[in-house]
């Protein structure tokens, strides 16, 4: 047998009082791939995210990441097991900087205490530099280094976008969720932001779990897709399969049979 | 709005992360202190009382700030804190027989440990609600410090004697001002400090966008107890010099008022700027004796009317809070940048 999934997601449920909104979805990632989860809206995708990320932690079911249960750990501490998500409405912190945005993601990095920041000496200003240096990187990779100093809420949609991804980036994650990137992005914007998950991917080796509409990026980017709808997995596969389902297509573009 | 000099250009990251950015800031920051040093030579005691009353309101304030300007907790008990650390000094010098430099940052600590405990709601509370939450822990210290009378002395409170440097007592205005002033001004250094530190950015994230920051890694209990924690411990310092100040603590020197007070020197100078506290606290303990000032002028000049004309005096206060609300709902830090903004363009304003 091969060694065990990257993550595995066992058979989870989630309900809002009386909304189910996951009703036993299970799916595993291999490490290293891009894995697409698709569905109509309101299908559960989202909540799908949420539960890997532990913002609403599933009723039943367990997750299993890199053979370790997380289903139960605390948010702020999935980061650092290196699962890191962006967020599908913009969740950036608008009232600081756009470095301050990125240095904040460095926090889990930095070891320096509260009398060191007091006093702002040794450690604190190393590591403040140290991590600056990282950060950098970051901007250059994604090209940001004309608003590092710009405050969030100035920036127009795509760049925000673009900051947003930043900021996971700057977590160094070995796990990426990333919800709906390309959404609201023009053509130019989205062929863009598609390449830079492929570079994430393939040059930094990160696992990635995207969710997104655009099926175009979807198909061309993802090794493998899962379909939801109404909480349920209709089908998983490799995208030429995914696409071609019966199930898929109905849910996407209704059903005939009644007619 | 970042209106820095042009041709400022920096070599590394270290310089970037500098407090004063140029040469210019830090001669103006040079010249601000010299004048603070040489001030009391040139004042009566009244303008000196003035003063060491502005110290002490900012260093109240700029801790009230890190917990509600820049965690985005809005506390209504900033005035308990400062009762009990003005208490744990008066406790501490008078029965225990501390000196000041030790009975000072203990009451910190003492308030510290008392805002944290306070704080702990904030984890579920937000906004409005935890305002009443921390209006709950004002009432309830005020009730336990009138209570607890073998430490607090209840209703009568304290009376501590003078702070004792090397044996000379800090007795009138002029030589508490050498006690405020460098007090005040490490206590400043310090929250900027932690403002540009990772904890600084942890609390921005905090009041930005919770669910975020703890994506990110932030553990939000931890933050927002030590967002309470330094922002009582400021209040504590803060309340410790006014005990060491008036030798007489009571606790109606501590009541809900002076938390709104403290509240609306943040709004007024600006939330999420220490330089705002600053300047707030400056401007609520100015205004009502220039309205003070003012008055007294109006009545020897109109006799008949004095009354009237001290009466006005209370609604012009009012009136000046509401007009700065509703005219500059950012305070006067935003003033403060738009004005520097204007002398870097000038005469080429466009």
């Amino acid at each position: 047998m091969l060694a065990a999934p990257f993550l595995d997601v066992k058979n989870i449920y989630l309900s809002f009082g009386g909304i189910m909104a996951i009703a036993g979805v299970s799916f595993h990632v291999n490490r290293g791939e891009i894995f697409s989860i698709i569905g109509p809206n309101g299908a559960g995708k989202t909540s799908i995210l949420n539960t890997i990320s532990g913002i609403y932690p599933p009723d039943k079911g367990s997750i299993l990441y890199d053979g370790e249960e997380i289903t139960r750990l605390p948010v702020h501490k999935r980061p650092v097991k290196g699962v890191v998500r962006t967020f599908q409405n913009l969740e950036l912190f608008k009232g600081m900087t756009v470095l301050d945005n990125l240095m904040l993601s460095r926090h889990i990095y930095m070891n320096y205490g509260l009398l060191s920041s007091v006093l702002w000496i040794g450690k604190a200003r190393k590591e403040e530099v140290a991590h600056r240096k990282r950060v950098e990187e970051v901007i250059d990779f994604l090209q940001l280094t004309h608003i590092r100093k710009k405050h969030v809420f100035e920036l127009s949609y795509g760049l925000q976008k673009r900051v947003e991804l930043a900021r996971a980036m700057c977590l160094e994650p070995k796990l990426l969720l990333l919800d709906e990137p390309m959404a609201g992005m023009n053509s130019e914007e989205t062929e863009d932001m598609a390449r830079y998950v492929i570079d994430l991917n393939e040059e930094m080796g990160i696992t990635i779990i995207l969710i997104e509409h655009d099926m175009k990026v979807v198909m061309d980017l993802s090794s493998r897709v899962v379909a939801i709808d109404f909480g349920e997995k209709i089908c998983e596969g490799v995208p030429k399969e995914v696409a071609v389902n019966p199930k898929v297509l109905s849910a996407y573009l209704g059903e005939e049979k009644w007619l | 709005m970042n209106y820095t000099n042009c041709g400022n250009f920096k070599c590394s990251y270290e310089k970037d992360a500098a407090l004063f950015q140029t040469l210019f800031s830090r001669l103006c920051i040079g010249v601000f202190l010299v004048m603070l040093v040489a001030l009391p030579f040139l004042m009566d005691h009244y303008f000196i009382y003035i003063l060491n009353m502005i110290l002490i309101a900012v260093i109240g304030a700029v801790g009230l700030n890190i917990l509600t300007g820049f965690t985005g907790l809005i506390s209504l008990g900033q005035g308990a804190f400062m009762a009990v650390g003005a208490f744990g000094a008066g406790y501490l010098s008078s029965q225990v027989g501390l000196p000041f430099f030790l009975a000072i940052p203990a009451a910190g600590v003492i308030a510290a440990l008392v805002g944290a405990f306070f704080g702990i709601p904030s984890l579920r509370l937000k906004g409005l609600y935890l305002s009443i939450a921390t209006l709950a822990a004002q009432f309830i210290i005020e009730f336990i410090i009138i209570r607890a009378e073998p430490i607090t002395g209840g209703v009568q409170g304290l009376s501590i004697d003078y702070a004792r440097f090397f044996g000379i007592p800090i007795n009138d205005d002029f030589r508490f001002y050498w006690l405020a002033l460098p007090l005040a001004v490490t206590m400043t250094l310090l929250a900027t400090n932690i403002v540009r530190s990772k904890i600084g950015r942890a609390f921005l994230s905090v009041r930005d966008n919770y669910i975020a920051a703890e994506a990110m890694g932030i553990n939000l209990f931890h933050y927002k107890l030590t967002a309470f924690a330094i922002s009582s411990f400021y209040a504590g310092v803060a309340g410790s010099l006014w005990a060491y100040y008036t030798t007489i603590v009571t606790v109606e020197n501590f009541t809900i008022m002076v938390s709104i007070q403290y509240l609306s020197m943040i709004i007024i100078g600006g939330l999420g700027s220490i330089l705002g506290s600053i300047f707030g606290a400056t401007f609520l303990i100015v205004l009502p004796e220039a309205l003070q000032f003012i008055s007294n002028m109006a009545a020897g000049q109109f006799p008949a009317v004095s009354q009237i004309v001290g009466a006005l005096k209370e609604m012009a206060f009012g009136l000046v809070i509401i007009l700065f609300l509703l005219f500059e709902p950012e305070g006067l830090a935003r003033r403060w940048r738009l004005i520097k903004a204007y002398w870097k363009l000038w005469p080429f304003s466009y």
